[in-house]
């Protein structure tokens, strides 16, 4: 594992986020695929769990984490083998609600953004039109204000979660006569009257909804306007950036998963009384493929690691898109051919990866348009005005946003003592934990010694298999359910050594 | 006429190839293509298909006419192959059931099973398939264990197949067997095997990442009595009939390929005229330009191959090796070329709507089936290092005797 990039508590999400993934997820994506949707109680559930809205402020109830958690959520979605199932939350959670979240009004942001943090609300971006695709600035979609109303019509083609979503962050014209400068966001719900949209059938991506969408004489409120009118233009172009790179971690990903399996199926296939995996050829493909992937993984990272750091680079998020999606299609098209027959059959993984990645190079801006801008970059030293924050403002040191004086003089409640019994009491009645644990809220620290038949709390400074450094008045919160225990790892607000095993047990100890 | 960028093709070029062509294409816009979506929802093709083929003459091309078949040279069935991958359609699988099944049985066949069978197959009533692949070897296929075992004038027969083209539609299935398990390629036989023998049955059609309208099947043996008399040729000749049939089951995938690339390309000149961005034409942008002149100069480069294939298969002197030549270098570029294609059309090419996706779809499999493409290098190769090949089996053999006799 990239330690350079990860720290344990990124390792932590990751584990928890994949075990999740692998219970939950994967045991249900044939039938999601079949059904051809992937149905929203999923998004509830990874919602309760804290894994959605990572990076987004937690006064809407996000986790306000750094850039990498987004990192690894998108890695382990990749890891799934659904484009279809990964791509549904990461239209919503990197591709339009970031729009309402950095650009909106406070009015907008109330609305909307606590349901895509909670997995409640499916949101969907819709730029792409029946006739204009590539080339965006040449939509047609109108808006016309008409009093307290934007009168909207015209349509939308191939936007993702555009069938079962909820509101459609909507690339329209305000001014048609602007050209760029005409273009607006607004947020059109799904429900509204003269919104419809019809269901497309596709080559892969099969668990995700794809619609094309007409507007007739939508009427929709001035307040869902995003920002201001006329730039919408300009938003986009930065929000294009993290849906770009987005699909890198995933694509990696993917592309491991492909090379695992193929391994595993190629040391149990035999032919010619031998493991195909003795065939040389078979072997130096693998290889060269591994050997591929290996120098992206280590490019995406780089790419991400300057994002994180807020450095806004369109020329890396191309690169990155560019060449992550041309070799996933290199790599399912030769992982499929070490099936032989087999790959060729839906029971199989990879007729679906192969069927799956083949929309990379056209979505989210073709490789065309990816080397198109490369090129404008780097032959003719265009520089792409942007803003020089990334889309979804982090903060860089945790701020608890309950109000700060609160903070500072510690409720009656909140102490040492009614600490102590609480976890007394409740470590009591759980499974002893097999090992010893201490709480250090700097300067009173709590002792459990779970290695007998029950677990023993102690008022006491002994050495312990692994140490929990916390607060006194977040301990509080996290017995009363207020505190989410992994988010308050992810975030720094308990900071654990030695054991870190001990520390997921936390939950089941506490809760 | 052909275009400029066109080759002239010599193989197709009597008048009789002309009119042929126009019945064919006839068919398919007439019988095939308004029927494809139902087909693909239901995952194979109605009967009806199959019978106005064989009305029109489509099933025994090359068939003796005593046998009710038109007599014509393998030109004629290229043709066909060509014109069916053009326009996109998976179904019915006319090569499989008159290209290869029908050629094995009036080849290897005895007269009563030439009498019995050939007529109705090249009128459409009797359909029948090709099962050699198993479930645990495929590129093998000295390896398979299907048995048939000898109990005097009829076999036992107990195994199981799978991938078997139209192996749910089919009426019969010539199958590849074991006569006898201690003699490797040598014990392998062919054997006719009507489907409602009983103890045959067949699994449900596979869910597949292509040719949607196409079956695809598992098939189970489980005492199943067949005749003597179902016996192709003679026992443990299966093998070799296997091998000279290979060159022409081969060419039906490389005709297949060039004209898949031929539809496509066709499809995709006209769309990026019509498509505009960027205040132009798709086919303004320089790039589509070269990725287009690219499809056009590989598919007719490997056209002119593969005419010359099928002129020699036509002379009878294809060879293994060349018909492994054209079969693995059209699906690698019909694979890659129908993917610049599809790439033109950009988000419509992902959409099954546009016929494009359904082309993407089914091209992967023709670098697998007919035997993979690495089985055609390895087949090539032998050719090119016989001396070393033959060298390492001669010391095979001597490291074996000398192994028995210590
Ligand atoms: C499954 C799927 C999901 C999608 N989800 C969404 C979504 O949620 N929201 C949304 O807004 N859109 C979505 N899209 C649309 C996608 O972003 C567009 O398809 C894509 O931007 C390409 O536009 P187009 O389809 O109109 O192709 P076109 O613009 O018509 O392009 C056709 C071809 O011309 C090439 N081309 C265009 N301009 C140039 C140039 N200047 N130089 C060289 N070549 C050029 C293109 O690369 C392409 O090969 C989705 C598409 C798919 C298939
Ligand atoms: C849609 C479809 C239709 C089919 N129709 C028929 C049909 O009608 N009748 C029939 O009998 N079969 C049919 N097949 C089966 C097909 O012919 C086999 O799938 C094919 O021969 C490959 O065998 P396999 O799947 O067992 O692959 P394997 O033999 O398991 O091969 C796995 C991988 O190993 C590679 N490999 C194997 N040996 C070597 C070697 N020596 N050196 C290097 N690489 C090697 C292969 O190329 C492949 O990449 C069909 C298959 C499909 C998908």
């Amino acid at each position: 594992m990239s330690s350079y990039y990860f720290t344990e508590e990124h390792e932590l999400f990751r584990s928890s986020l994949r075990a999740f993934l692998e219970k939950e997820v994967k045991p249900n994506i044939d039938k999601w695929e079949e059904d051809r949707r992937t149905p929203r109680d999923i998004w509830k559930k990874m919602g309760d769990m804290g894994f959605l809205g990572l990076s987004y402020p937690e006064q809407f109830g996000g986790l306000g984490l750094d850039f990498f958690y987004d990192v690894v959520f998108n890695e382990e979605l990749g890891r799934m083998n659904s484009g279809g199932f990964a791509i549904t939350q990461q239209v919503v959670q990197y591709m339009s609600a970031p729009y309402i979240l950095k650009f909106g009004s406070d009015q907008l942001k109330e609305k909307y953004i606590p349901g895509i943090i909670s997995g409640s609300l499916i949101s969907s971006i819709a730029i792409t039109e029946p006739g204009a695709g590539s080339d965006a600035q040449n939509i047609q979609t109108k808006a016309v204000r008409d009093g307290d109303y934007y009168i909207v019509n015209g349509s939308k083609t191939f936007i993702t979660n555009g069938v079962y979503g909820d509101f459609i962050v909507t690339v329209v014209k305000t001014n048609t006569e602007a050209g760029a400068a005409g273009v607006s966001l607004l947020v059109i719900e799904q429900k509204m009257e003269g919104v419809t949209a019809r269901k497309l059938k596709k080559l892969g991506w099969y668990s995700s909804d794809t619609a094309e969408l007409s507007f007739d004489n939508v009427k929709v409120p001035v307040e869902n306007l995003i920002g201001e009118e006329g730039r919408g233009f300009y938003y986009l172009m930065s929000g294009l950036q993290l849906e770009r790179l987005c699909a890198v971690p995933a694509g990696v990903t993917g592309m491991e998963t492909a090379i695992d399996l193929s391994l595993q199926y190629m040391s149990e296939r035999k032919a010619f009384g031998r493991p195909i995996n003795k065939f040389q050829v078979l072997r130096h493909r693998i290889a060269q493929l591994a050997s591929e992937v290996e120098a992206l993984k280590a490019f995406s990272y780089h790419c991400c690691k300057m994002y994180a750091d807020q450095i806004y680079d369109v020329k890396l998020c191309s690169m990155a898109k560019l060449l992550t999606t041309e070799l996933g299609e290199k790599v399912a098209t030769q992982c499929l051919q070490f099936y032989g027959g087999y790959g060729f059959m839906e029971e199989y993984p990879m007729a679906r990866m192969y069927r799956d990645v083949r929309v990379g190079t056209i979505g989210g801006g073709s490789s065309e348009i990816m080397r198109e801008i490369l090129a404008k970059i780097i032959i003719d030293d265009v520089s792409y005005d942007a803003p020089k924050k990334s889309i979804v403002e982090r903060p860089i040191h945790f701020t608890d946003n309950s109000s700060s004086e609160k903070n500072e003089i510690l409720e009656e409640e909140d102490s040492f003592e009614t600490l102590k019994d609480g976890i007394t009491s409740r470590a009591k009645n759980k499974e002893a934990l097999g090992n010893t644990l201490k709480f250090d809220f700097g300067g009173q620290q709590i002792f459990i010694d779970g290695t007998g038949q029950k677990n023993k709390v102690l008022v006491e400074n002994i050495e312990a298999d692994c140490t929990i450094n916390m607060s006194l008045q977040d301990c509080h919160k996290l017995l009363r359910g207020d505190l989410n225990p992994m988010g308050a790892v992810m975030s720094g607000k308990i900071k654990i050594e030695g054991d870190m095993s001990l520390a997921m047990k936390l939950q089941g100890l506490l809760g | 006429m052909s275009k400029s960028h066109e080759l002239p093709r010599k193989v197709y070029a009597s008048e009789e190839h002309a009119m042929f062509k126009k019945t064919v294409e006839e068919y398919f816009k007439n019988y095939v293509l308004p029927f494809r979506e139902q087909w693909e929802k239901q995952g194979y093709c109605d009967r009806e298909a199959w019978l106005k083929a064989g009305e029109l003459g489509l099933l025994g091309i090359t068939l003796d006419p005593k046998y009710g078949g038109l007599g014509l040279d393998f030109s004629y069935a290229a043709l066909v192959i060509e014109e069916q991958a053009r326009f996109g359609a998976a179904s019915p699988s006319i090569s499989m059931h008159s290209d290869i099944v029908i050629p094995y049985i009036e080849k290897h066949g005895s007269e009563y099973l030439k009498n019995l069978y050939l007529p109705k197959c090249a009128s459409g009533e009797l359909i029948g398939s090709l099962a050699m692949t198993e479930p645990g070897t495929g590129s093998d296929v000295q390896a398979i264990k299907t048995f048939a075992e000898d109990k005097g004038d009829h076999y036992i027969l107990n195994g199981s197949k799978t991938f078997i083209t139209i192996g749910y539609t089919s009426d019969f299935t010539i199958v590849a067997c074991k006569t006898d398990k201690n003699k490797g390629f040598k014990g392998i036989s062919l054997l006719i095997v009507d489907a409602n023998s009983t103890g045959f049955s067949k699994g449900k059609p596979f869910v597949k990442l292509g040719l949607k309208s196409s079956d695809t099947c598992e098939l189970f043996f489980e005492d199943v009595m067949v005749p003597k008399e179902n016996l192709l040729g003679s026992e443990g000749q299966g093998f070799i009939q296997m091998m000279t049939e290979l060159p022409r089951e081969r060419m039906t995938i490389a005709l297949g390929a060039i004209g898949a690339v031929r539809g496509a390309l066709e499809q995709t000149v006209v769309y990026t005229q019509e498509r505009r961005a960027f205040k132009k034409p798709i086919c303004g942008f320089q790039n589509t330009q070269f990725k287009l002149a690219e499809v056009a100069t590989q598919l007719e480069v490997s056209t002119a191959f593969v005419d010359r294939c099928t002129e020699l298969l036509v002379e009878g002197n294809l060879t293994p090796e060349l018909a492994s030549m054209a079969k693995y270098q059209t699906s690698d570029m019909q694979c890659a070329m129908i993917d610049e294609c599809l790439q033109l059309f950009g988000g419509y090419g992902y959409i099954w709507e546009y016929p494009i996706a359904r082309y993407y779809g089914d091209a992967r499999v023709q670098r697998i089936y007919g035997g993979t493409n690495e089985i055609m290098k390895l087949m090539i190769s032998r050719s090119l290092f016989s001396n070393y090949f033959r060298e390492l089996k001669a010391n095979m053999r001597a490291n074996k005797q000398a192994a028995v006799s210590n």
